[in-house]
């Protein structure tokens, strides 16, 4: 049924139609509205049986989820930021046990500076934390790869973060189709989970593994995932069959086929970037996207399988890693070793900064060009950082940058108003 | 949601910032026949809905504003008075309404919350959604006193603003 909902009410009720048994969360934004929406369906017994469990902290909620999900229960929760931190010992113990347990993660910022906004410092923090991460790039996408994770979850004996990107998309009243009750039924069969903790025939789930044993199981972490590369597509494919929409999969090119020049990124932003690029064809510019929707797996077969024969490969990335640049970038480089491809790192969008049709049009143009530099830092202001770079050198006391730059940053501000 | 029942393709996007009373905040909706990708700000309002008018003093409210945009402010002033001639006299005729939103939702809802009020204006000022679309949303949102009081400060606000 279509409706016209935020974000998190969307993924909240389709969570709830995957009929969860457990959900363990703490609240942190712009995770919050979800599991608040969650909370109060399961109040009103909307939810079956379903038990929701108020925990003291992240590290609680996680460590809740790997209790219930190895009793046997479908088992959800959500997070963003600071919260994926204080978490994050879990984190690795749940993927390490093989729990199917489904994450919401409504991207925000890391700080210090504390700030609330979107960017994906928080999932790719665990990138290597052996979850499945799937990427949505709309709410519709939201409520469909939730239904998704939970199947590929149990079919892979690993659990899945769906991320979303926060406020932008968690935040947004659009217009989606709910499915139906029925749909989702069809498509999510009741979890018959491989390994359960259980008194009667009891097992040790996290033993201790030494150094005779470890690459092993290490790599049969890294194996279970390659084999999610073939589930995820399949289950798109039926998830197609039975609801009619093109969601999730590994990732989806838009016009990126025969391109001199292909835009890679994740999440939200190819919204806006299809418009500019749409543009830019109608102009004579031989260029078009790529969104990569299952992050880890990564899909470097199909990513290679499509940029074969492109010239110029623009990896766009809310997130960076410090000291080398854009960390989708990495990726996409190792994926495309000994293809033709050069292959640009820009780093945008980083604590929320609006990433326009103008700024992409702009950055789009050096690239076409070959005169981004690496990595390519989009719409960042030179002038605040050099203020910044003279105090450090010429006052033995400067105080703390990020006030510092606040305060030049206000400056500016006031001064363009005048 | 208005739009919605139109049929319609509508997205509306808070702008959140730090949580203070009285700070500014920004919130943006589009609506269009076609399915909505666009996720950025909207920089150039072809409508602008300006909740509390001493945000003239503070924020350059009209950045962008469409050359043949509509503005609503929520005032008892009239415009003249608000010392804005600059930004708006190059708007068609037409184009520019107050309405004393926060105090016909004292009035009808008991409380200052002006949302649904200046809904009703507007639809009074550009037909882009219909007065029966933002009824039935308010009733879709609300029930009972509740949307019966936001309705009548509406349906205040949409008479106060035609006959303007």
């Amino acid at each position: 049924m279509l409706q016209q909902i935020e974000g998190s009410a969307a993924v909240a009720k389709a969570v709830a139609m995957c009929r969860p048994e457990v959900i363990a969360a703490y609240p942190i934004t712009p995770q919050t509205h979800i599991v608040e929406g969650l909370g109060e369906m399961v109040k009103r017994g909307e939810v079956g049986s379903c038990q929701f469990m108020n925990v003291e902290s992240e590290f609680g909620a996680m460590s809740t989820c790997i209790g219930s999900s190895a009793a046997g229960a479908r088992t959800y929760t959500a997070t963003s930021s600071q919260g994926m931190l204080f978490m994050m010992e879990a984190v690795y113990n749940a993927s390490g046990m093989g729990l199917p347990i489904v994450m919401t993660v409504g991207n925000r910022a890391i700080g210090p500076p504390i700030n609330i906004w979107n960017d994906w410092s928080d999932s790719m923090s665990a990138r290597d934390a052996a979850w499945i991460q799937l990427f949505v790039e709309d709410n519709q996408q939201a409520i469909d790869v939730h239904i998704q994770a939970f199947r590929l979850a149990e079919a892979a004996s690993l659990p899945v973060m769906v991320c979303m990107d926060g406020f932008i998309l968690t935040h947004a009243y659009t217009r989606v189709d709910v499915p139906e009750q029925e749909a989702v039924d069809r498509f999510l069969p009741g979890f018959q989970p491989r390994q359960v903790l259980d008194p009667e025939a009891p097992v040790t789930m996290g033993a201790m593994v030494g150094p005779e044993a470890f690459a092993e199981v290490r790599f049969l972490a890294h194996y279970k995932q390659l084999e999610a590369l073939g589930l995820i597509p399949e289950q798109a494919a039926e998830f197609r069959e039975i609801f009619g929409r093109d969601s999730g999969g590994l990732l989806k090119p838009f016009d990126a086929e025969g391109k001199k020049t292909v835009v890679v990124t994740m999440g939200s932003v190819i919204g806006s970037m299809k418009s500019v690029l749409a543009d830019m064809r109608a102009e004579g510019t031989s260029i078009g996207a790529l969104s990569i929707r299952s992050y880890r797996p990564f899909p470097s077969e199909a990513l290679r399988a499509s940029l074969a024969d492109a010239e110029r490969v623009i990896v766009f990335e809310k997130s960076l890693a410090v000291g080398i640049g854009g960390i989708l970038a990495g990726d996409v480089r190792m994926a495309l070793g000994g293809l033709p491809a050069r292959v640009y790192s820009v780093v945008g969008g980083l604590g929320g900064r609006p990433i326009t049709r103008e700024n992409l049009r702009r950055m789009f143009d050096k690239g076409v060009r070959d005169e981004l530099e690496e990595p390519h830092f989009h719409d960042i202001s030179m002038d605040v950082i050099r203020r910044e770079l003279e105090r450090l050198k010429s006052m033995q006391r400067p105080g703390p940058s990020a006030e510092n730059i606040l305060r030049d940053v206000g400056l500016v501000a006031a001064a363009r108003t005048i | 949601m208005a739009a919605f029942e139109e049929g319609k393709h509508s997205q509306a996007i808070p702008s959140f910032g730090s949580e203070r009373m009285g700070a500014p905040v920004v919130a943006y909706v589009r609506i269009d026949d076609a399915p909505i990708e666009l996720y950025e700000p909207v920089m150039s309002p072809d409508l602008l809905i300006i909740q509390d008018p001493t945000l003239f003093h503070a924020v350059d409210v009209f950045s962008g504003l469409a050359r043949d945009g509509f503005v609503l402010i929520n005032t008892s002033r009239e415009v003249e008075d608000l010392h804005i001639e600059e930004a708006v006299q190059d708007l068609p005729e037409h184009h520019v309404a107050t309405v004393a939103a926060t105090e016909l939702a004292m009035r009808h809802i008991g409380r200052p919350t002006p949302n649904t009020v200046l809904l009703g204006a507007l639809t009074a000022l550009t037909d882009v959604i219909h007065f029966s679309s933002v009824i039935k949303a308010i009733n879709d949102k609300f029930s009972g006193d509740v949307a019966e009081r936001n309705v009548a400060a509406a349906q205040a606000a949409h008479d106060q603003a035609h006959a303007a």
